[in-house]
Order: structure tokens, then C-alpha cells, then sequence
């Protein structure tokens, strides 16, 4: 554990110090939450996609976050010393992965602030507890997806292009979850809280699955692309 | 994991034979080298010192052969433990700072501030420097804190690209008593280079690779001053 530790504190520093995610990742998301609400040009339509809207500008923000996590490690073949260094590549995948999960976290509750104050989304009551445990379960989840593919991908000519084509169709079960979930918590009509609470046993079953395989495809992975 | 048997031998490799992008990189390799010994790989642009290297740390395929370092040669996660890889590149990151690179690896292998501070100074890497990130930094003072990384490692098979390269004389004369005060603690090193020098500290032995094989294998009194 301690590997993946500091891992993932090496991670979240170099976040900090190369400011992507408030520079970059964070404002691009914002900016995909402005130009769907121009888009729909409809206030009911808009409160009703919000759900939705929110998640699939986290999906793309989150590749923006893994490509970001894994150029950092083939840009110097850093990733050679962290693969030696750690041993077990297991344990580098999971310090991989808590970094981009704080970053998603952090991220997702940017998003949901965004669609409170841009798409006039209302949460209150048990359904803050709703909303929160989305956002923690499905962060989760789109990291796994993430990290897991972007190791895929890292040495790969294209790896750009690649890490969407691959991770997004994964994560299209997450997407339907995640927004589910976070509409029950919106408050919406067609769907009461007791089923969003179903939506997030999905996704965390969806969580443990992607953060499993990675764990134990990290290696066989990273290894092929060497 | 196997037990770790010595046995005088540090590493051995035995018709190793790597194949990337469909090209044979090494073409039955076969080499032995014992504990403690200092090992120059010499050989033109593609003749596989470099994959012998990687083969060596775990960290390509091997098709066919064997490769055994200090009894393990069947789980490739476990044989990366006894051994640190400095490559072409640094593998620094470069929105850390000097110090900070060496302290991820120290973090990565259980050494504590001090190892951290030793390395640094046996590098010569001054507070200012280890205050700077590494992206910019010289091409000598990222390899001087590619080496510290590697210093405070504390791996018992030492595994080098072209580790002189980009430095002064002065930083090569320190990373040879370095190399060498490696080998006298028990470690095992090999490293990677095109020329030896008729100066400078002895390097005990040299093999020579082509076409992905050893074709001539120099014992120490063969070899005539310090590599570079």
C-alpha cells in the first residue's frame, strides 16, 4: 500500500503544480455544460437532461485526466523506474487510480455546482446523501475506466484518439447510471429517490469490477506495451 | 517466487531471444555475470544492448530463453525488485523538483530523508538545484538526478544506459567511484556504452553485442581504463 501511496501523492502534486484541472479540465467541463444549455435553448428540456449533461461532460473530462496521468509517466519513461521501483504493478494502478479518483471527485462536485447555478437543478433533503454517493461511486467508477484503459493505450501510437474510442463505449453503462441516480437526486419526476439508491448499487458494482480488472490487467498491460 | 540463490552468479542470461515490432532486438543472447562485478555492454547503435538492459529488469518479453536474476527468472514482477534501470531517458518528471524525484523513488522502496540527502550530495546536487524541477533543469543535472534516483534505490543489480552521457568529467570521475563503491557493497552492475577510454577506473570486463548476440566477451585484464 505504501507504493500506491505514493503514487498517487506524486500524482496529486504534479496536478498541483501543472494546475490541469482547475486550468484546463475544469473549465472545458463548464464550458460543455454552457453550449448543451445554448443548444436545447429550452428550460424544461435543459432541467431534465441536466442529469445526463452533467455526466457526460465529467466522461469527457475524465479522459482529458487519464491522458494527462499517463503522459506524465511515458514522457521521460518514467514509468520504467515506477514498474521497477513499486514491483507489483498492482499497486501502481491503484495509486494511479485514487489520484484520478480526488481529481474526478473534486471535479464532479464542480459539475453539479455548475448545474445548480446553469440549469437551476435543485437538491435538498435525503437526496444530498443520494447525490453525494453518486458522486463518490461514479467518480469511482470512471476512474477505474480511465486508468485502466489509459494504460492500454499510454505507449500506443494515436493514444489520443484511441483512449475515447475505447473507454467511451465501457463507460456508457456507467453514464445511464450515474444519471439516473443523479436525476432521482435532482429531484426529478420520473424517477423517485428508492431507484436512484438501485442506480448506485449498479454503479458501485461497476466501480469494484473496473478497479478489480485493472488491478489485476495493470501489469500484463503496461508490460505488452514496454 | 523462487528462492534467491546467488550462488555467485548475479545474472544469467541463456539464448535470450526478444522480439519487438516483429524485429529480433536480441537473437539468443547468452551471457553470465557474477555478484559484485562491474560489466561494460559495448556494441554499434541496434545491437541489442539496450533490450539486453530492459530483458534484464523484467520489462520486455523474453520469446525464448532465459533470463535469471539472483535465482528468479520465471515471474518477471518479482525479478524487478532486485533491480534499478536507468535508461536513455531519465524518467524524471518535470513538474517535480530534483529533490522531489528522488524522494518519489525513496517513497517507492522504503528509504527514508537521509538516503535521500545522501544521494543528492554524492551527486552534487546542490540546494538550488534540488530546489528546481526537473524540467528545467540541464541535460547533465537531469542525468546527475537520474543517478541519485537510481543511488537511493539500493537495488543489488544495477542495470545502465549510457549513464555518462550528458555529463562533465567531473560528474563521470564521480559516477565511476560510485559505480564502483556499488560494486564493493555487493551490488551488480552492468552498464551500457560505445567507447572505453585509456583513462579512468578499470572497468573489469566487457562484452560485446551484434545482431542481438555476444560476440566477444573481454575479461579485466583485456579492458584498459574507464568506460564512457
Amino acid at each position: 500500500m505504501r507504493q500506491a501511496l505514493a503514487v498517487a501523492r506524486k500524482d496529486l502534486l504534479i496536478e498541483w503544480r501543472s494546475r490541469l484541472l482547475l486550468v484546463r479540465v475544469a473549465p472545458f467541463a463548464l464550458l460543455v455544460l454552457v453550449l448543451f444549455a445554448v443548444a436545447l435553448d429550452s428550460e424544461p428540456l435543459i432541467l431534465r437532461a441536466a442529469a445526463g449533461l452533467v455526466w457526460l461532460a465529467m466522461l469527457f473530462a475524465s479522459l482529458l485526466v487519464v491522458q494527462r496521468s499517463y503522459a506524465v509517466e511515458t514522457d521521460d519513461a518514467a514509468i520504467d523506474v515506477l514498474l521497477t521501483g513499486a514491483g507489483e504493478p498492482g499497486r501502481v494502478f491503484l495509486g494511479k487510480l485514487l489520484a484520478a479518483f480526488v481529481q474526478l471527485l473534486v471535479l464532479a462536485a464542480l459539475l453539479v455546482v455548475g448545474a445548480v447555478v446553469l440549469y437551476g437543478a435543485a437538491v435538498s433533503g435525503s437526496r444530498v446523501v443520494l447525490l453525494v454517493t453518486t458522486m463518490v461511486t461514479a467518480s469511482l467508477g470512471l476512474s477505474g475506466i480511465g486508468t485502466l484503459y489509459g494504460a492500454a493505450v499510454a505507449n500506443m501510437t494515436g493514444k489520443d484518439s484511441l483512449l475515447p474510442l475505447l473507454a467511451m463505449p465501457a463507460a456508457a453503462p456507467l453514464l445511464i447510471a450515474a444519471s439516473r441516480a443523479t436525476e432521482a437526486a435532482f429531484g426529478s419526476q420520473t424517477i423517485d429517490t428508492t431507484a436512484g439508491w438501485t442506480w448506485v448499487a449498479l454503479l458501485a458494482v461497476f466501480a469494484v469490477v473496473f478497479v478489480s480488472a485493472g488491478a489485476a490487467a495493470f501489469g500484463t498491460l503496461v508490460e505488452a506495451d514496454s | 517466487m523462487q528462492a534467491v540463490t546467488t550462488n555467485g552468479t548475479a545474472v544469467q542470461l541463456d539464448g535470450v531471444v526478444v522480439v519487438l515490432g516483429g524485429y529480433p532486438a536480441l537473437a539468443g543472447a547468452s551471457v553470465a555475470v557474477r555478484a559484485g562485478e562491474l560489466v561494460a555492454l559495448r556494441g554499434a547503435n541496434g545491437s541489442g544492448k539496450s533490450t539486453l538492459l530492459r530483458a534484464c529488469a523484467g520489462l520486455v518479453p523474453v520469446a525464448r530463453g532465459t533470463v535469471r536474476v539472483l535465482g528468479v527468472h520465471d515471474d518477471r514482477t518479482a525479478l524487478r525488485r532486485h533491480v534499478g534501470l536507468l535508461g536513455h531517458k531519465n524518467g524524471l518528471y518535470a513538474d517535480l523538483t530534483a529533490r522531489e524525484n528522488v524522494q518519489f523513488t525513496a517513497r517507492l522502496v522504503g528509504a527514508g530523508a537521509t538516503d535521500v540527502d545522501d544521494a543528492l550530495r554524492r551527486l552534487g546536487i546542490d540546494a538550488r538545484v534540488a530546489a528546481t524541477r526537473a524540467g528545467s533543469l540541464s541535460a547533465g543535472q537531469r542525468r546527475r538526478t537520474a543517478l541519485a534516483s537510481l543511488v537511493v534505490r539500493r537495488a543489488r543489480v544495477w542495470l545502465l544506459d549510457e549513464p555518462h552521457a550528458g555529463l562533465d568529467a567531473a560528474s563521470r570521475d564521480e559516477l565511476d567511484s560510485i559505480l564502483a563503491a556499488a560494486t564493493r557493497a555487493g551490488a551488480t552492475v552492468i552498464f551500457t556504452t560505445h567507447e572505453i577510454e585509456t583513462r579512468g577506473a578499470a572497468v573489469p570486463r566487457t562484452v560485446t553485442l551484434a545482431g542481438g548476440v555476444v560476440v566477444s566477451d573481454e575479461p579485466a585484464a583485456a579492458s584498459t581504463g574507464g568506460a564512457r
